[in-house]
């Protein structure tokens, strides 16, 4: 099996589909031509043609808009959204129209489109580069949201995403594009939109994250180890839909739960996923689940971005805190 | 400096020409013959019924809307020229984007008048567009049926269609970035579509001067590297004429037009409290009444032996009759259900979702 790092795992899974289906169609700024500002479609405008894979003007709602035309007329659109800050210039197009084109058209038109956006903190980009928006879009009827964490599973959500037949926004966290690599099988293969993974089993305490929090949260769970603690860690894959089954489960085993998100802390996914531990387990739990997440401000870009983003030492102290409540 | 040659200001500074609008018809009912489309007797007299008829409708709408048997309702009267001629220069397989206050341009092109109450009602299956109808429901949000318009016109492309899009808003909507947005990858793309703002001179209540200070909305299509023109918008064959031409080149490849029209809605801008008397003198008004677009063409069908008062009465009762028809179907479809607009949320309802319609059935049941 080929070794990936999670950037040519998202490009494989591209090259599968536009291979597919030739509706498949990729756009969006730079894309084509230079392959992307982080060379995730690098090669595939030569490989497919730029009547596949092109580039656009500079504009996200014009991107978002073609989208939506384009799903209209049978194609299934994989939009490049080049970093998360610009989302808010076609936050229009994913919340306002392409959630609701099949609401809107009675079933006649859908929107089948992938918005593909990096996004996450850690590597010294811009302001307005690194945002974590999952509740924002949690909060939308009609959008699916995935946040891979290894390279395995971004190649087979991406192919899930770019089947499905409604819009998926699918987040690329940055620190994992190179940050290391992993197994991935040729050719196709789909991890399913809605499940979970529990990456490391326990007893004691589950901790519930998703992209790079999963790495950050399992180095924690084995420093936990040595104290004789011993972590569950669930990594969702996929926040909308919210696998709460496989969350329940775990509570039910475990009776203490925290959830780490980069993400601020207020609403958003974490206090999504501890309301509905509260409506299906609270029974079962021995302290108040907690959020280890960032502070409610803007993102710390460059220099205290490191003390800003939660950390092992703090997904530490947390589960110390529900362990001795 | 010797080689650099003495400019004169003219040279770089970038302008737009005076421009003229296209008029064919004037407003005693003389048409310029040298501008005249070719339509044949019959689609002359198909083109005096559809807006005769759409005036009718639009006047019982309003009736239905202040009885409370319609929701948002946003008057066309005045508009019929700019709608229904611009509308009847597409085929059927060409796709119509539209603005809010656009629903007699989807009507005419398929959508069944019952499911355009249906819609103004908020009940979904208004939208439920019929398979061959080529058409999207009003936009809500002033400008994003632009840019889905290259979207469509990209898809008809790349399918190799002879087909266009035409997209409507109105001298507001061009003052949106989504405005420039559309047109400009309509350009870039060479996509083949048809912009077409309906300059009513006001947005709700702000007038064009306050919208912008370019000298029309035709040259912001300048800007996007497209084909601009500025029509009468009160003359149903010059928006018959604007929009034929236009759909031409976008079937040649040409790509896309930007279609100012001049034109002037008679009523409020919507039924929800809208009083136009606020911003509007009763002067301009009157003066815009003159220009009215069925008085004008019925004058030039009367001389032509092609309209009676007969067929204008016939007309009348046709769309009440229709009108009375069609909100009498739209009342009679069954309720929406809470069950069912989760079920349209997406293509297989997620378990969450599949809860939440549960507790809802249980709540039926009791």
């Amino acid at each position: 099996m080929a070794q990936m790092t999670m950037i040519e795992a998202i490009k494989d899974a591209m090259r599968v589909e536009l291979e597919r289906d030739e509706n498949v169609l990729l756009f969006g700024e730079d894309v084509g031509h230079v392959g992307g500002v982080f060379r995730a479609t690098e090669g595939l405008q030569k490989q497919f043609g730029e009547d596949r894979v092109f580039d656009t003007p500079l504009a996200e709602s014009g991107i978002g808009g073609l989208a939506l035309g384009l799903g209209i007329q049978g194609f299934r659109p994989i939009a490049e959204i080049q970093f998360i800050g610009f989302i808010f210039e076609v936050m229009d197009s994913i919340a306002a129209q392409a959630s609701r084109m099949r609401y809107r058209s009675g079933g006649k038109y859908n929107s089948p489109i992938t918005f593909r956006t990096p996004f996450g903190g850690g590597v010294h980009a811009p302001e307005l580069h690194t945002d974590s928006l999952e509740g924002l879009m949690m909060q939308t009827p009609g959008i699916k949201v995935v946040v891979p964490s290894n390279p395995y599973d971004a190649k087979g959500l991406l192919i899930s995403a770019i089947r499905d037949n409604d819009p998926v926004f699918f987040m690329e966290h940055l620190k994992l594009y190179r940050s290391f690599r992993g197994e991935v099988p040729e050719g196709e293969y789909t991890v399913p939109i809605g499940k979970a993974n529990v990456v490391r089993e326990g007893s004691d305490v589950t901790i519930i994250t998703y992209g790079a929090m999963v790495h950050t949260s399992l180095k924690a769970a084995e420093e936990l180890e040595k104290q004789g603690v011993q972590a569950e860690v669930i990594d969702l894959r996929t926040l909308m839909p919210l696998d709460i089954e496989t969350i329940v489960e775990s509570v039910k085993k475990t009776n203490r739960a925290i959830v780490v998100q980069e993400a601020q802390k207020t609403s958003g996914a974490a206090a999504e996923i501890m309301a509905q531990i509260n409506e299906k387990a609270i029974l079962h739990l021995e302290a108040p689940v907690i959020r280890v997440a960032a502070p409610d401000t803007v993102v710390a870009f460059g220099q205290i971005e490191k003390e800003w983003l939660p950390n092992e030492k703090k997904v530490i102290a947390g589960v110390n805190q529900v362990i001795n409540f | 400096m010797d080689n650099v040659s003495v400019m004169e200001k003219a040279n770089y500074e970038v302008r737009t020409n005076k421009v003229m609008p296209l008029s064919i018809l004037s407003l005693d009912g003389k048409v310029n013959e040298d501008l005249l489309p070719d339509l044949s007797d019959d689609q002359l007299r198909e083109l005096m019924r559809r807006m005769v008829f759409t005036r009718t409708w639009d006047q019982r709408a309003i009736s239905l809307q202040r009885q409370g048997r319609l929701g948002f309702y946003a008057p066309v009267s005045g508009q019929e020229a700019s709608m229904i001629g611009s509308e009847f220069a597409l085929n059927k397989e060409d796709f119509v984007c539209p603005g809010y206050r656009d629903m007699p341009q989807i009507v005419w092109h398929g959508l069944p008048m019952y499911q355009a109450f249906l819609y103004s009602k908020g009940h979904q299956h208004g939208g439920e567009i019929p398979e061959d109808v080529n058409v999207l429901m009003p936009q809500i949000i002033i400008g994003a049926q632009i840019v889905q318009s290259a979207g469509v016109a990209m898809g008809l492309k790349k399918r190799g269609k002879k087909n266009v899009v035409i997209t409507y808003t109105g001298d507001g909507g061009s003052s949106q970035g989504d405005f420039y947005e559309g047109m400009n990858f309509a350009g870039a793309f060479k996509l083949p579509v048809i912009f077409v703002v309906q300059n009513n001179g006001y947005a709700i209540s702000t007038p064009s001067s306050k919208q912008t200070a370019a000298e029309t909305i035709a040259q912001k299509g300048l800007a996007a590297g497209i084909k601009s023109v500025q029509v009468d918008g009160m003359d149903v064959l010059a928006m018959y004429k604007a929009v034929q031409d236009a759909a031409e080149r976008g079937r040649n490849g040409e790509g896309a037009t930007l279609i100012e029209a001049i034109t002037y809605r008679f009523g409020p801008h919507s039924m929800s409290g809208d009083d136009p008397t606020k911003y509007r003198t009763k002067d301009e008004e009157s003066e815009w009444v003159l220009k009215d677009p069925i008085v004008r063409f019925r004058q030039y069908l009367e001389a032509k032996d092609l309209w009676t008062e007969e067929d204008e009465t016939k007309t009348i009762e046709e769309a009440k009759q229709t009108v009375a028809d069609q909100i009498k179907k739209a009342e009679s479809t069954a309720k929406m259900t809470i069950p069912g607009l989760i079920d349209s949320m997406f293509e297989s309802t997620p378990s969450h979702l599949e809860e939440q319609k549960k507790a809802y059935l249980e709540k039926e049941g009791n």
